[in-house]
């Protein structure tokens, strides 16, 4: 088994490892992303070229993506029940 | 050493499981889950690895030489697809139990009403 | 069980799980040696018995075909899912009144001052590379036979145009191109192909995704019998599903921003 092997079967286990520690998802989206691309170099140096093209786009780009829409999605969620909660108070102060 | 993508593989599964279990955010918990399942993907790949091997692919390389399985190869292609898209219905998941019930704990879930 | 316990019980369950798998793996060929029979006759035999040189888009659309049929249905009703989930609710589309008017008044304002406008580097940048990535990926995917790549592969890059015109803050472009009837006809049609072309088996020697296609030669793009269509199946339909996704995240975040754009 070469030295490259070990190196980058290493980096993985790190990287998945930082992945899961971080806990909060703003950061945890860039460390899944980094994560996706080492999980891609790693199936080049395994040679199998088919999934590293597949892993680069869906790890790296499309999984990231989904994540980062999702938060925004809540952000705002929060942000418009926020809204209601302070119109409905000063619609209550008014009629009071 | 030889045993060592393995170890890999079951330490991956092991930490993402740990992540699931004790996660106090939805949108983490689905990324330790989209570790868990990279853990398969080093398995698979260490378990049809030939030292010297070539990628299953003959462009312009003779037939008989040595190549890595393509069988599995062939296996986490659809995979790595269809993580995608489970991430996705989970997420839409997260996003509804948020508007219903205004936390991602999924701790705090328990205290359903109604 | 509150978490305390929750986390000592993983950990005993995980160390045993542990014990179990290096039990099991001396078992297991080392690494290295692959001994499985299957790998190797697939690799000697590929080539002379389909015309092409990937092996692994033979196995993936021709001797595992069925598999893959089951995986393209995975991922569309995935979608369906994920779409029927994030549908806009019925008090969202409901005819406002004032009390919500004013509400979607002040949610825009605060978009308007928080969202900054995109730069021209992006502009350039997205909008220059998007016609190239229209071509590269329908390279990777008619070119799955010869080289790396195929059906998923190139699906997944077709679906990264709209998402860079959308970067780009090109909001109808991207409205007009993501249409819904659009987008639900192409992943439906590559869904379909890809059982039209699989009956044409059925039909023509009585076995489903039989190639009946004649061969062609080795390393020209018309190889492998039904392979290419498949691929171009396949192609279709995963590019569809994942523009649909993406919509499907984007469109309330859509709608304000346009909202935003026409008050401003």
């Amino acid at each position: 088994m070469q030295v490259l092997h070990i190196l980058i079967l290493s980096l993985v286990g790190v990287c998945g490892t930082a992945v899961v520690l971080t806990r909060d998802p703003r950061s945890q989206v860039i460390g899944l992303s980094f994560f996706g691309l080492v999980l891609a170099c790693m199936f080049f140096v395994f040679q199998a070229p088919d999934v590293a093209l597949s892993q680069i786009v869906i790890g790296a780009v499309a999984l990231p993506l989904m994540f980062m829409l999702t938060m925004a999605r809540i952000r705002r969620n929060i942000e418009e029940q926020a809204a209601r909660k302070r119109q409905q108070q000063t619609k209550g102060g008014k009629v009071v | 050493m030889t045993l060592f993508p393995y170890l890999v593989a079951a330490w991956l599964f092991c930490i993402g499981l740990y992540g699931v279990v004790t996660s106090r955010n939805f949108i983490h918990l689905v990324m330790c889950l989209a570790v868990v399942q990279s853990s398969t993907y080093v398995l698979l790949l260490s378990i049809g690895y030939r030292t010297g091997g070539l990628p299953p692919v003959f462009a312009g390389v003779p037939v008989g030489a040595p190549a890595v399985d393509p069988v599995v190869q062939a296996l986490m292609l659809t995979d790595v697809v269809v993580e995608a898209t489970v991430v996705a219905l989970l997420l839409s998941l997260a996003v509804q139990v948020h508007k219903g019930t205004g936390t991602l704990n999924p701790d705090h879930l328990r205290e359903l009403k109604g | 069980m509150n978490p305390r316990f929750r986390r000592y019980f993983f950990l005993i369950s995980c160390a045993a799980f542990l014990g179990l798998f290096v039990w099991a793996l001396h078992d297991l060929p080392p690494f290295g040696n692959y001994r499985g029979p299957y790998g190797d006759i697939l690799n000697h035999v590929a080539v002379y018995e389909r015309h092409v040189t990937d092996v692994v888009t033979a196995v993936n659309f021709d001797y595992r075909g069925f598999d893959t049929l089951g995986e393209e249905s995975i991922l569309f009703m995935s979608v369906i899912g994920t779409a029927l989930l994030l549908r806009p609710q019925k008090k969202e589309t409901e005819a406002p009144d004032e009390e919500e008017k004013k509400l979607q008044h002040a949610m825009d304002e605060s978009e308007r001052r928080r969202a900054p406008a995109a730069s021209d580097a992006v502009r350039v940048l997205t909008l220059a590379l998007t016609g190239p990535l229209i071509v590269f990926g329908w390279y990777v995917i008619t070119h799955g036979q010869l080289t790396p790549g195929g059906g998923f592969q190139g699906g997944v890059i077709l679906a990264t145009p709209p998402l860079l015109v959308y970067i780009a803050g090109e909001l109808e472009t991207f409205k007009r191109i993501t249409r819904q009837e659009f987008v639900e006809a192409v992943e439906a049609a590559g869904i379909f192909g890809f059982v039209l072309i699989g009956s044409l088996g059925l039909f023509a020697r009585g076995a489903f995704m039989q190639n009946v296609l004649p061969l062609g030669e080795t390393g020209s793009i018309l190889s492998g019998g039904t392979i290419p269509l498949l691929n171009i199946a396949t192609g279709l339909a995963v590019s569809g599903g994942f523009v649909q996704l993406i919509y499907v995240f984007l469109e309330q975040t859509l709608e304000v921003k346009l909202r935003v754009r026409k008050a401003k």
